[in-house]
């Protein structure tokens, strides 16, 4: 396995999230952010083994997600900065990220609810019989919500083309999943709904993703699936925002150390040369640097914005009261 | 004898009335029932990504008839039944719609759409606005409201309003045959969430409904009776009850303009403001509690639009402000009918309680709406 478009991507969300959280304090975002910082692997790995016609769905800590199925980085901090450049056009912010061209589907703020969407659209890819994946991303907090179980029993039931990612970063916002779950083996409870299971015990990315490999395109040929993967991850910063919350004292940062000292984003990066490391490097600062320009140069949007879209299909502006 | 007829498409002509029935179709009888299972069986024949599901769609009782036979002619994929599970099966039927499907998810009573909510109003809605326009969810979500027939507390709510509060969906309550089969047609071909609701007592009814394909787009209320004393508003079921207190208030000289606005968002609020313009009073029937209901909109609506300009005066009926009990004579009081509609317009004309509630009539039971539509 080549590590070169592993390392561009894991670097590119690593970096990417570092420019949002500098730029956080200027109050140019004008979105809260759920930063990826430390869980790059996972969505790293996983979207390294799907096609770009396969699809995702994600949470409001979407960045890596998006990003790594190839989501527009440019459209992405547009977005966060409000701008009319933004992949939502400044009406959604970071946790409604959406890139369709990319395979991209909508994030949600509400936990767990992306997971019954993306059933839905392996549902509607088996009818048609397309030989595409549905990927659906969620953290362990989503695997509470009685929608985790529906949404589980029925894609068994219907054999779908789905594979469930469970980013167990141990935590729903500051409480531990010990406190919250009477079975912390998540993947042991997925598997009792009759979906085949795996749990990791790192996020090595090479593991991950081969194991992810296989299954997707087991689900593809349409002859197993769905598929569940209990990931561990460990997110650096506070739960919202571009800080740390050591000071609140619900984690230790020895905790992050152990993650730290395997940080997938310079494990690969070893794996490379230098000479090919600092290329790829180059390229994605510049990249960045580029997507950052754009947010700064691109407009707000409109006034008249503010009542589109609310519904779809042809001219919808809804009429809008004008101050008195 | 000749009369001027108005066909479903709006065109007025001067025809024979059996040779202009035939013409628009409407010499064919439908009950309320067949109008919705012919509508998703014409649909799911010409537009292939149109499925139908819900818990008990396919099976023997096919929804009180309303999916009969389509199981068989469409096949389990696209007709098929689901686990007890609302929360997620919204969410599937958002996400397939996402993908391109155009989903009819079926719930045998609105009641149980509380466990659908977050998917409803936090995804269907919201998804066209939020994601700036790049999906769009085509879902029709049918669910019956209704009597509850000594059901009860859980089985008797008529919840519209709520979703006629939230931007991004839109919300209709046919009452005839002929619009449940085009309200139905409409809702399936809009690009956005449409909550569908039907009342079980209409299922029974029958009226004419033309084999053809036609639709009764959203935004446009109807006027079924016309009078000058009165505007009564019904909505649902009340419809009917309107159209039958009608007949309560002709014994008494007093003429009722009875208006069904059909489509509750967009609602069409111009047409029934220019009826209370008329007759200056509004009395705004609702299958459901009026606290925060459908008709507390239409009513606020009406006087945000018409005060200053007419002198008017206004009143709401609906549920009993309780819970719905199941002892029959206590359930009785707790709905608005044809008599209690009539008493209220009295009072509401003359400005007083009179005290005047008329004797029944059983005839008046059989009183539907046959046109023109």
């Amino acid at each position: 396995m080549q590590p070169h478009s592993f390392y561009r991507s894991l670097y590119r969300i690593r970096r990417t999230e570092e420019e949002v959280a500098k730029a956080y304090p200027t109050d140019k975002i004008k979105s809260p952010v759920h930063l990826s910082i430390g869980q790059e692997a996972v969505s790293v790995a996983v979207c390294e083994a799907l096609r770009p016609e396969d699809t995702v769905f994600g949470t409001y800590r979407g960045h890596a997600s998006y990003l790594a199925k190839g989501g527009g980085l440019k459209q992405m901090v547009a977005e966060l900065y409000g701008k009319s450049g933004g992949c939502t056009k400044g009406k959604g912010g970071s946790m409604h990220l959406i890139d369709t061209s990319a395979g991209v589907m909508g994030t949600s703020a509400v936990v767990g609810t992306t997971i019954a969407n993306a059933v839905g659209y392996a549902c509607a890819l088996k009818l048609r019989r397309e030989k595409r994946v549905v990927v659906s991303f969620f953290g362990d907090g989503a695997t509470e919500e009685g929608v985790f179980a529906e949404s589980l029993n029925f894609a068994a039931l219907k054999s779908l083309p789905i594979v469930f990612v469970c980013e167990n970063n141990g935590y729903a916002i500051h409480t531990h999943q010990t406190k919250r779950q009477a079975v912390p083996r998540i993947a042991a409870r997925a598997a009792a709904f009759g979906v085949v299971t795996h749990a990791f015990e790192n996020d090595d990315v090479f593991e991950i993703h081969g194991n992810v490999r296989e299954a997707v395109e087991a689900a593809r040929s349409g002859t197993a699936g769905p598929f569940f993967f209990e990931c561990p991850t460990y997110r650096w910063r506070e739960h919202v925002g571009p800080n740390e919350d050591w000071h609140l004292g619900f984690r230790k940062p020895e905790d992050a150390q152990r993650w730290k000292d395997r940080d997938q984003v310079r494990v690969v990066g070893a794996m490379l040369s230098a000479e090919e490391r600092e290329q790829i490097e180059a390229e994605v600062e510049t990249e960045i640097r580029e997507a950052f320009e754009f947010a700064e140069n691109s407009p707000f949007p409109e006034l008249s914005e503010l009542g589109t879209h609310v519904f779809a299909g042809g001219p919808s502006n809804i009429p809008l009261r004008k101050a008195a | 004898m000749t009369a001027t007829l108005t066909s479903p498409n709006g065109s007025k002509t001067a025809r024979k009335p059996r040779e202009a029935a035939v013409a628009d179709g409407l010499d064919r009888t439908l009950s309320y029932v067949d109008a919705i299972c012919e509508a998703t069986d014409q649909e799911m024949g010409r537009d292939p990504s149109v499925i139908v599901f819900g818990l008990d769609v396919d099976d023997p009782k096919a929804i009180q008839g309303t999916t009969k036979g389509l199981v068989e002619k469409y096949g389990p994929e696209r007709v098929f039944g689901t686990p007890l599970s609302e929360d997620a099966m919204t969410g599937v039927a958002i996400g397939m719609a996402q993908s391109g499907l155009r989903p009819i998810h079926v719930h045998i009573r609105m009641d149980f759409l509380m466990l659908a909510m977050n998917q409803l109003v936090n995804v269907a809605a919201k998804s066209s606005y939020m994601y700036g326009g790049q999906v769009s969810v085509p879902l029709v979500v049918r669910s019956m409201i209704g009597k509850s027939w000594g059901q009860g507390a859980q089985h008797s709510q008529g919840l519209y309003s709520f979703f006629m509060h939230v931007p991004g969906l839109k919300v209709v309550a046919p009452t005839t045959p002929y619009d449940a089969k085009g309200c139905l047609l409409a809702a399936i071909r809009d690009d956005n969430p449409v909550m569908y609701v039907e009342h079980r007592i209409l299922h029974f009814q029958k009226g004419p409904v033309p084999e053809m394909d036609y639709t009764v787009p959203p935004g446009k209320a109807r006027i079924t009776a016309a009078g000058d004393d009165v505007t009564l508003v019904g909505i649902s079921l009340m419809h009917l009850e309107c159209l039958r207190a009608r007949e309560y208030l002709r014994d008494l000289g007093i003429a009722a303009e009875i208006i069904d606005p059909i489509w509750l968002a967009p609602l069409d609020i111009d047409t029934i403001c220019k009826s209370v313009r008329k007759t200056g009073r509004l009395c705004v029937v609702d299958n459901g509690w009026t606290t925060c209901g459908a008709s507390a909109e239409i009513v606020a609506q009406v006087l945000e639009r018409t005060q200053g300009q007419v002198d008017i005066r206004v009143q709401r009926l609906g549920f009993a402000p309780v819970t719905c009990p199941t002892a029959p004579n206590l359930e009785e009081q707790f709905y608005p009918n044809a008599r209690t509609i009539a008493a209220a317009a009295r009072n509401l004309i003359e400005g007083r309680q009179t005290g005047w509630l008329p004797n029944e009539r059983p005839e008046l039971r059989q009183i539907e709406f046959k046109g023109p539509f």
